[in-house]
């Protein structure tokens, strides 16, 4: 498909760099596998966020170095990881309870879709592929912020931020943020809202590449 | 006196039925039993459910059981895989069958079932195509649906440490489904790398009370499935 040259967006890194500055201090948040576990790498000096991963550890650390993982110690994405002071080790039940129970204060996922009232389509594209879902209804029906971070667009240019999902749902009127390579994204009663741009991206565009009404909420944020 | 070891992998599988429902902890290798598993590969028994969060790699454990045409219905949340074919060429092919549960709910089916609660409601899943048929009520003005407990008549797990009571204790994130599943199935089988007398563990760090597990098997240094998977080791 020939593509029309739009926006250059962020890359994933400034995408993760820019989630990362929202993440409050002392929060307890769960990463999704893919380019939202980047989001660690960026989390700003003096702030201390704990990360959860569904398979049982709570103060998960960055990959281990060379010849020192424990094919024991992974994390979601079944990567070997490691174990930071204050970390803690627990089954299922308790690792889920923390996600269903509303103990997580954030989750950040990633989408195939996400429509204007919140719907998230994110662990099936249907068709022949073998269904798995893992933990992501669990995380988006429990957490207590569901943010969801992917290009504003697939690589065919075709807009991921939709009236109605077409692809399986994840949940239901779960989603309250989106960071893409274009914008900041609230999902608010009346539909998304644009509460920040990428540099050198214009309001106009985010709207062209966005498959339902959108406003522009950003003076809105400014005044507060 | 009471003492549930047992002499080896083959003794500890022993009296599987045709047809039985079988939980294997692990969440990917991390807690696999592969010995038990290749034990139960060589015990025979087909027709089986497993409930595992994955569906194994490679052609060893897990995906060698499965590949060996012994398991009818698997019960999981993520059965696809980097590395191994086993599952998808014999879904594809309409060979086994898969009930697909979200990975919360599904330990929580697990220790419900352990704790004889027969159901529950969650928030889990409401509004997807993965419980379409379930009862749905409102509790607090949101929907939940209706999820029933998994029991099995066999547990397969994998620990760091037990004594002869079958007190349990596990390896970093290698204990996962392993303490629900020790506590929904009739009868389960524990192998750990280290046995230590009854009394040589700390009551405050014992993780699964030994009333929970019925054999014990050392197995002193069991096989990493990513180690067997990258030197092309396949079962049998």
């Amino acid at each position: 498909m020939t593509q029309t040259p739009g926006p250059v967006g962020m890359s994933r890194e400034q995408m993760s760099a820019r989630a990362a500055l929202d993440i409050a201090d002392g929060s307890y948040v769960n990463l999704g596998i893919g380019i939202p576990e980047m989001i660690a790498q960026f989390i700003p000096e003096g702030i201390e966020v704990i990360l959860h991963t569904e398979n049982g550890l709570l103060g998960m650390g960055p990959s281990p170095a060379d010849g020192d993982g424990d094919p024991e110690l992974i994390n979601a994405g079944k990567r070997q990881v490691t174990a930071l002071p204050g970390a803690s080790y627990f089954h299922h039940a308790d690792s889920f309870a923390m996600i269903r129970g509303g103990h997580l204060d954030l989750c950040v996922l990633g989408a195939l879709e996400v429509a204007a009232n919140g719907d998230l389509a994110n662990w099936s594209t249907g068709g022949d592929s073998i269904p798995a879902v893992g933990g992501a209804m669990d995380l988006v029906s429990g957490v207590k912020a569901v943010y969801v971070m992917t290009s504003h667009c697939t690589r065919d240019g075709i807009p991921k931020l939709v009236e109605t999902c077409s692809y399986p749902l994840t949940g239901v009127g779960v989603v309250n943020r989106i960071y893409t390579d274009l914008a900041v994204v609230e999902v608010g009663p009346d539909g998304f809202e644009v509460v920040d741009l990428t540099e050198g991206v214009t309001f106009d565009e985010v709207a062209a590449l966005t498959a339902s009404p959108i406003q522009d909420a950003r003076s809105a944020r400014v005044e507060r | 006196m009471i003492d549930k070891r047992v002499a080896d992998p083959e003794a500890a599988v022993g009296g599987v039925v045709e047809g039985a429902t079988v939980m294997i902890g692990g969440f990917g290798e991390a807690g696999s039993p592969i010995e038990l598993i290749h034990a139960l590969i060589d015990h025979g028994a087909s027709g089986l459910t497993v409930v595992n969060n994955n569906t194994g790699s490679g052609e060893v454990g897990l995906a060698a059981l499965i590949r060996a045409g012994r398991v009818a219905k698997m019960i999981c949340s993520y059965p696809r895989s980097a590395n191994s074919t086993v599952f998808p060429e014999l879904y594809r092919s309409g060979r086994i069958e898969l009930e697909l549960v979200p990975q919360g709910t599904l330990a929580e089916r697990i220790r419900a079932g352990g704790a004889g609660i027969p159901g529950f409601y969650t928030p889990t899943a409401v509004g997807t195509e993965l419980v379409e048929g379930h009862e749905v009520r409102e509790f607090d003005g949101r929907d939940h649906v209706l999820e029933h407990a998994l029991t099995a008549d066999l547990a397969l797990i994998k620990a760091r440490r037990a004594d002869w009571h079958g007190n349990l204790v596990y390896n970093r994130t290698a204990r996962n489904f392993s303490p629900l599943m020790a506590m929904a199935a009739t009868t389960t089988v524990v192998q750990v790398a280290e046995v230590v007398a009854t009394g040589g563990i700390d009551p405050e760090v014992v993780i699964t009370p030994g009333i929970f597990v019925d054999r014990v098997v050392h197995v002193a240094s069991p096989a990493h499935e990513s180690d067997l998977v990258a030197r092309g080791v396949t079962y049998p």
